[in-house]
């Protein structure tokens, strides 16, 4: 028998019960056994073989145990939420998430009737896509629902707790946009849109709302944000009659790369700032 | 035979448990002020040390208890002063990761999913709280027998009452092993029978853990701690034992028992006690 493992000799005076093994070598032993296998049924042999008055105290225990343990149906197994989904986004985000994906189909449909029939925003060559419109507002929502005081009732908690902070914002971001980009895809690729034309502002609007929410509140960068979106862009497209404004043309996106970058970089400089009550606001 | 791998004889205690504390006091603070909003001072000048124990922090409404609180949460940041919690500084923009893996905090308003069951919702925050993977069960099924709800475990959060809505709250802010407990009012909305099991959880856990339990009921301080800190407009009024606060009231003050009537004369100093409430 290895050197690692207890001897004969304590097995079976731990069987036994003797006090001839010190305490020390009951302590060791115990702790031993709790870790290996091994000893574990060597144990169990030495009570069968040497100690009887143990192994008809255990027999008399499990014979009372049996008939009960026959008649208890095992629970079942209930259907459980996987650990990793909780991780990826809280509760609070679903809602709001199937809300993001109804407003791209809608702006779909509207899009498609629109040119089919002549009538609405998008005539001929020039005119806007509704999806081009509201693609860098959608992704907004979904991160402000999932940093909100308001719409997250478990806000403080997440705060305090160590994992807080810039992984988990970037964590739930990435969901967000996981469920938000493939709708516009489908969305752009329905309209003909550029892809970078939407996805540019897309992400340039998501990490500014990271940014500026590390200052005032995520909730509150979002709707700052949104704001700005329809006074300089949506107000002005509809004012000239559906045509595509300037900024979300081709020529607008070395602009909205800047854009990104900027917001990328004041994210990790603050990065600190989100494991603080400040960012949920 | 089975084909068990070939343990070497474990030690019984490990390192870590041997390892020497490199702290006096889990809580101290100095000349700590935090401002909240823009120009109120909730904690102004706070000067406290707490070490092992159920520590009860008393004050009137307003007095700046939760925003207290919250500091040593680490979800505020101090304006001034000095915090150190676990002797490690927990005042500047420092990495806090580590310190609040030792840290359970049940905020005043306590929120929850509820279509989380308490299982799921006690592993989710085990997990937030970067409890190893493979401990996660056992420590959360630990946390839920602890506060008394092993049975109810696999129902979802809104079926619960407020009572046990609040025993949740404990078994979160437990599930970690905390060195240091801040309980936020967590006697809300438990009736008396619970009140009484909690406190002797609080007993239980102040042998090897500082609490520090926020409230607003003198017998609960009686009952269940170790040392009371009274706190009024953001200063330190009083620490000493229940019975130094029994001891500092007379005949003569506002209350029906020896403690009401401590915290009251204690409170009765200038600028205190104004208007009816």
């Amino acid at each position: 028998m290895s050197a690692e493992h207890a001897s004969a000799r304590i097995i079976a005076g731990y069987a036994r019960g003797d006090t001839d093994l010190a305490a020390d070598e009951v302590w060791a032993v115990e702790a031993h056994l709790e870790a290996c296998r091994v000893c574990r049924d060597r144990l169990a042999a030495a009570v069968a073989t040497g100690v009887p008055a143990v192994a008809s105290l255990v027999d008399s225990v499990w014979s009372g145990l049996a008939p009960e343990l026959a008649v208890t149906a095992p629970v079942p197994r209930r259907r459980h939420r996987p650990a990793w989904l909780s991780g990826w986004m809280t509760p609070a985000m679903v809602p709001w998430l199937a809300m993001v994906v109804g407003v791209t189909l809608l702006a779909l449909l509207l899009d498609r009737a629109g040119s089919g029939s002549g009538f609405g925003l998008g005539s001929g060559s020039d005119g806007v896509s509704l999806v081009l419109l509201f693609a860098p507002v959608l992704p907004v929502l979904g991160v402000a629902a999932s940093w909100s005081r308001g719409l997250d009732p478990a806000y403080e908690l997440t705060a305090s707790a160590p994992r807080a902070g810039l992984p988990l914002v970037l964590r739930r971001t990435a969901s967000v946009l996981g469920v938000v980009v493939p709708a516009l895809l489908v969305g752009g690729w329905a309209t003909g849109v550029m892809v970078a034309q939407w996805l540019l502002p897309c992400l340039a609007f998501t990490a500014a709302t990271l940014a500026l929410g590390g200052v005032v509140g995520v909730t509150r960068a979002a709707v700052a944000l949104a704001a700005v979106w329809a006074a300089v862009i949506v107000a002005p497209t509809l004012a000239a009659g559906g045509r595509t404004a300037a900024a979300l043309r081709a020529g607008g996106l070395p602009v909205w790369g800047l854009l990104l970058a900027l917001g990328i970089g004041v994210v990790i400089a603050r990065r600190g700032a989100y494991a603080a009550l400040g960012a949920h606001r | 035979m089975t084909t068990g791998r070939e343990h070497p004889m474990t030690s019984a205690v490990s390192a870590a448990d041997l390892a020497p504390t490199p702290y006096a006091q889990e809580i101290r603070a100095t000349g700590l002020k935090v401002r909240v909003g823009r120009k109120r001072m909730a904690v102004d000048g706070l000067d406290l040390s707490l070490g092992t124990g159920v520590h009860g922090l008393l004050g009137p409404n307003g007095a700046g208890k939760t925003t207290l609180i919250r500091t040593l949460a680490t979800v505020l940041r101090p304006t001034e002063g000095a915090l150190e919690l676990l002797g490690e500084s927990a005042g500047g923009t420092g990495e806090l990761r580590a310190l609040r893996r030792r840290i359970g905090y049940l905020p005043q308003e306590f929120g929850y999913y509820k279509r989380f069951t308490v299982r799921e919702f006690v592993e989710y925050m085990a997990w937030l709280k970067e409890v190893p993977g493979a401990d996660i069960p056992a420590a959360v099924q630990r946390a839920v027998e602890r506060v008394g709800l092993a049975d109810r475990a696999d129902d979802r959060m809104k079926t619960l009452s407020g009572g046990m809505v609040r025993r949740v709250g404990i078994a979160q802010a437990i599930v970690n092993d905390p060195a240091i407990l801040l309980l936020d009012e967590p006697t809300v909305g438990l009736d008396p029978a619970q009140r009484l099991r909690f406190r002797e959880l609080l007993q239980e856990l102040g042998t090897d853990t500082c609490v520090l339990v926020s409230t607003h009921l003198v017998e609960d301080v009686a009952a269940a701690c170790t040392d009371v800190v009274l706190f009024a407009e953001g200063r330190l009024v009083f620490q000493g034992t229940p019975d130094d606060l029994a001891a500092a009231g007379g005949t003569e003050d506002v209350g029906d028992s020896p403690l009401e009537r401590g915290y009251s004369a204690l409170l009765q100093g200038p600028g205190q006690g104004r208007g009816a409430w």
